[in-house]
């Protein structure tokens, strides 16, 4: 168990999840426990399948586990109501996925509003946020394009803004780079390493050995446990392109 | 020909793999076929029991008559004094006129007033011989002929007063018994009576009030039969009496040119009418009715290409795999075209072949000869045109709804249809600002629907048509609530009517009802991802299940309101310029009750959508959000 149990803004004890019956039970998760303290970059690796992003989704709140607890902040989320756990996500969990899951018909700064306006803030508001955020994804000039006229590094930026305008407790990033190009995966890192420097909690799960150098901790899993936890000397900060390789 | 049997074979397998889908469709446009097979069938169905009834009662070809009449005619009707009496000459002219066969009369008639059941009509009665006459001799359903002090009743009429053989009844204060019940082929049933006295049959025309009628002129009036005796004796002097002469021609055929020929514009001349007159008045019920599915069926149409469209358009959504396999293995963006197209076709065709069967059928249920002609409807014949016309407008329904969505997946990128892309939502830039104001349920509603536009107007569009058509059927209630005689029709045919609105309205509503589920599942499958998108970033369950609910019941407030004032009104000036009709002696439904209806629609619509948008919003977020990456 991790030094962060003690101060974790995340914690899971004996975390399942299961899907079938009988014969035909899956364990996609068996009996996980994991602390994330305030301002940590944990990196969870694996190989496809392992249960990975099912550890995300019961970390975010998205799934529901069939044992076990999640706490976030200290309070207990695994039992707690749809409407409950909505607003929990609304103001205390960003999501980046690996497909983006932007919203074709928005463009990019009416993507990255939605959050805030779903959890209630002023239009005017929402929109100065969304203005700001872009700016520091570095693409201010982008504001107006739909999806569809981004690249996909542009698209995970909108999406990491998104992702970050309720100014969550936790970001939870999916493959983050799994759809990028080298060039891509290399500005959302950058992001990521700025996220990371400002004390942004973050969850990221890669089967990337590159990606998860980047963390202060890595978690291996195969078949829904964990089977490995090592702590990264250094972090993430200074020459991270250098440090993993993708750096020209 | 092995190309044909392919989209053959395709279309069949796909819709028995979709059966729940293809059934629905199946209904959809049966619905519109089946009514537009009754309003066709119905004008020819109804004349059988006319021909029975002419058959049993030896029928006229033309009857003729005379009255009481003016020396001069004048332009006030109210200045008209009734002063000479009826030139019985002219009717026996007319009796020995070449190509008379056989007459029967001329028999004197009185006008008088009608006492029975507590109940007072004016009647037209008519002195008979005891003895049958060759040409017209009335069919009793009840009772016996006439005898002195004995009176016979128009069978529509007896029934609308509620009299039976054996009850009292009197005629200027004097009583008679009703002795029997007969119907007649020389005179449309009651209360479409040919007038033999100066006669009206509905409401005053224009702002005449009642004083303002000329003096004498008879309501409504229902036909008796006496003896001649009992029928002189009434009249409260010979001059004011009225003769009728019944005549056979040799060519039953020429009974229209006959009445031509022999009419003049004198105010002694005889008055004639023809069996194809008589005809034509006895079968007005069957004309209106034919009317009211005609306009059903229309309505039904568009209502079931609304169905059509969404239904489509939800399944080429779900083909879109498919046409990529098709394309990819060498099929042509036509002969993909044809397959889709093929499909609906063939349910076209067979929703063509069951309205044809239901309508012809059920249309005898419609064509009841009422109290006054014998006889049923039996079964109508089914005409080419009937068949031709009908097949179109299934085919037409089929083709419209299909041809864009077929159109545009032939047309579409075959590795865009591999990888099953879902079809791009459209952007509607100034409702998405306008929704940024608006609170979470509001804000996810508008932006649903700001993506499918096209589905939004066939929501409002399928609402204001059954509005429009819940519209005119309140009007027409209205119409035969108010005062069924003075607009024509006895109880039994108000049934009738009230029968055919009944009918078309509950297929219109059931159809509506169909259409508002599925758009909102269309609405709630074409969302899923923008849907788990909004729960995953802070949305509750309820919140998009109220989005998916609010983006049906906003269409639906737009289209009941359009429906309610414009449509309706729209729909109700086409009839009235389609019938000729008299929009004044219509009430038109009061602004709370066209409130009451646009009340009503948003209530039903969201109940209706509640729970396919209740599962939409509940969808597990992320199974929808990993199938992207699948």
């Amino acid at each position: 168990m991790s030094d962060a149990a003690d101060t974790s803004v995340l914690r899971a004890r004996g975390l399942r999840k299961e899907y079938g019956k009988g014969q035909g039970l899956v364990r996609a998760l068996d009996g996980v426990d994991l602390d994330i303290g305030a301002g940590e970059t944990v990196a969870v690796m694996g190989p496809s399948g392992c249960g990975k992003s099912t550890l995300l989704h019961l970390l975010g709140g998205l799934d529901r586990p069939s044992g076990g607890e999640v706490s976030l902040n200290g309070r207990r989320i695994d039992d707690i109501g749809e409407k409950a756990l909505a607003r929990m996500r609304r103001t205390a969990v960003g999501f980046v996925f690996q497909a983006f899951h932007l919203m074709q018909e928005l463009t990019a700064i009416e993507n990255v509003e939605l959050s805030a306006l779903l959890a209630g803030r002023s239009p005017r508001a929402a929109r100065r946020r969304a203005e700001e955020l872009l700016e520091q994804v570095g693409l201010a000039d982008r504001a107006r394009f739909l999806p569809s006229a981004l690249s996909g590094g542009q698209r995970q930026r909108v999406a990491i803004a998104r992702a970050l305008s309720n100014e969550p407790l936790l970001v939870l990033a999916d493959e983050p780079t799994g759809n990028l190009d080298s060039a891509a995966t290399l500005d959302v890192l950058r992001l990521f390493e700025g996220l990371h420097e400002s004390g942004q909690t973050l969850v990221i799960v890669t089967h990337d050995a590159r990606i998860a150098a980047t963390a202060d901790r890595m978690i291996s899993m195969r078949d829904g446990a964990f089977v490995d936890e090592t702590r990264l000397t250094g972090g993430t900060t200074g020459q991270l392109g250098a440090l993993v390789g993708l750096a020209d | 020909m092995g190309r044909i049997l392919l989209v053959g074979r395709l279309a069949v397998r796909d819709l028995r793999r979709r059966r729940t889908e293809a059934a629905l469709l199946l209904l959809a446009i049966m619905a519109a076929t089946t009514t537009l097979t009754l309003a066709l069938v119905l004008r020819d169905a109804a004349s059988d029991p006319y021909q029975s009834t002419r058959e049993a009662a030896n029928g006229p070809d033309v009857v003729a008559s005379v009255s009481p009449h003016p020396s001069t005619l004048t332009a006030d009707p109210a200045d008209l004094v009734i002063d000479q009496p009826a030139k019985l000459s002219g009717l026996e002219e007319l009796a020995s006129a070449p190509g008379v066969i056989g007459h029967s009369g001329p028999y004197p008639v009185t006008s008088a007033e009608l006492q029975a059941s507590g109940r007072t009509s004016d009647v037209q009665a008519v002195g008979r011989d005891a003895a049958p006459a060759s040409v017209d001799q009335p069919k009793l359903t009840q009772g016996s002929w006439v005898s002195d002090g004995g009176v016979v009743v128009e069978a529509a009429f007896a029934n609308t007063l509620d009299v039976r053989v054996g009850d009292p009844v009197t005629l200027d204060g004097r009583s008679f018994e009703v002795v029997g019940v007969a119907v007649t082929a020389a005179m449309p049933p009651y209360p479409a009576a040919s007038c033999i006295f100066p006669c009206m049959s509905g409401a005053p025309p224009g702002d005449l009030t009642d004083a303002e009628l000329p003096q004498g002129l008879l309501r409504n009036p229902g036909l008796v039969w006496l003896t001649q005796a009992d029928a002189r004796s009434l009249a409260p002097d010979p001059e004011s009496l009225a003769y009728v002469v019944n005549l056979k021609l040799a060519d039953p055929d020429a009974a229209q040119a006959f009445v031509d020929a022999n009419s003049a514009e004198r105010p002694d001349a005889p008055g004639l009418t023809s069996s194809e007159n008589i005809l034509e008045d006895a079968t007005e019920l069957a004309r209106d009715a034919q009317i009211l599915l005609s306009i059903g069926a229309w309505l039904l149409g568009l209502l079931a290409v609304a169905s059509l469209s969404v239904l489509v358009g939800g399944r080429m959504a779900d083909q879109t795999r498919r046409v990529g396999l098709l394309k990819a293995v060498g099929g042509t963006p036509s002969l993909v075209a044809a397959v889709l197209l093929a499909e609906y076709v063939l349910v076209a065709i067979v929703a063509a072949a069951a309205g044809l069967a239901i309508g012809s059928l059920t249309a005898p249920l419609l064509t009841e000869s009422g109290a006054g002609l014998i006889g049923s409807a039996g079964t109508p014949s089914m005409t080419m045109s009937t068949v031709g016309l009908v097949t179109a407008v299934a085919l037409g329904v089929a083709v419209v709804a299909t041809v864009v969505p077929a159109v545009r997946a032939a047309r579409s990128s075959t590795v865009d249809a591999l990888a099953d892309s879902p079809r791009p939502p459209r952007r509607t830039g100034w409702l998405i600002a306008i929704s940024a104001r608006l609170p979470v349920p509001l804000l996810l509603a508008l932006r649903v629907a700001a993506r499918r536009p096209r589905r939004v107007v066939l929501a409002v569009v399928s609402t204001a048509i059954t509005i429009s058509g819940i519209f005119v059927a309140l009007v027409l209630n209205a119409f035969l609530t108010a005062e069924p005689l003075v607009n024509g029709y006895n109880g039994a045919q108000v049934d009738l009517l009230r029968q055919v609105i009944l009918v078309v309205m509950g297929i219109l509503l059931c159809l509506a009802a169909v259409n508002a589920i599925f758009i909102t599942w269309a609405t709630v499958v074409d969302n899923r991802h923008s849907s788990a998108l909004a729960r995953a970033l802070g949305a509750t369950p309820r919140e998009v299940s109220a989005a998916l609910a609010a983006a049906q019941v906003l269409p639906a407030l737009v289209g009941a309101v359009l429906g309610a004032f414009p449509g309706g009104f729209a729909l109700f000036a086409a009839i009235i310029a389609i019938t000729g009709g008299d929009s004044d002696r219509a009430t038109l439904p009061s602004l709370w009750q066209r409130l009451a209806v646009v009340l009503a629609t948003v209530l039903v619509v969201a109940a209706l959508t509640a729970v396919p948008a209740r599962l939409g919003g509940r969808r597990p977020v992320t199974e929808t959000l990993q199938a992207e990456l699948a």
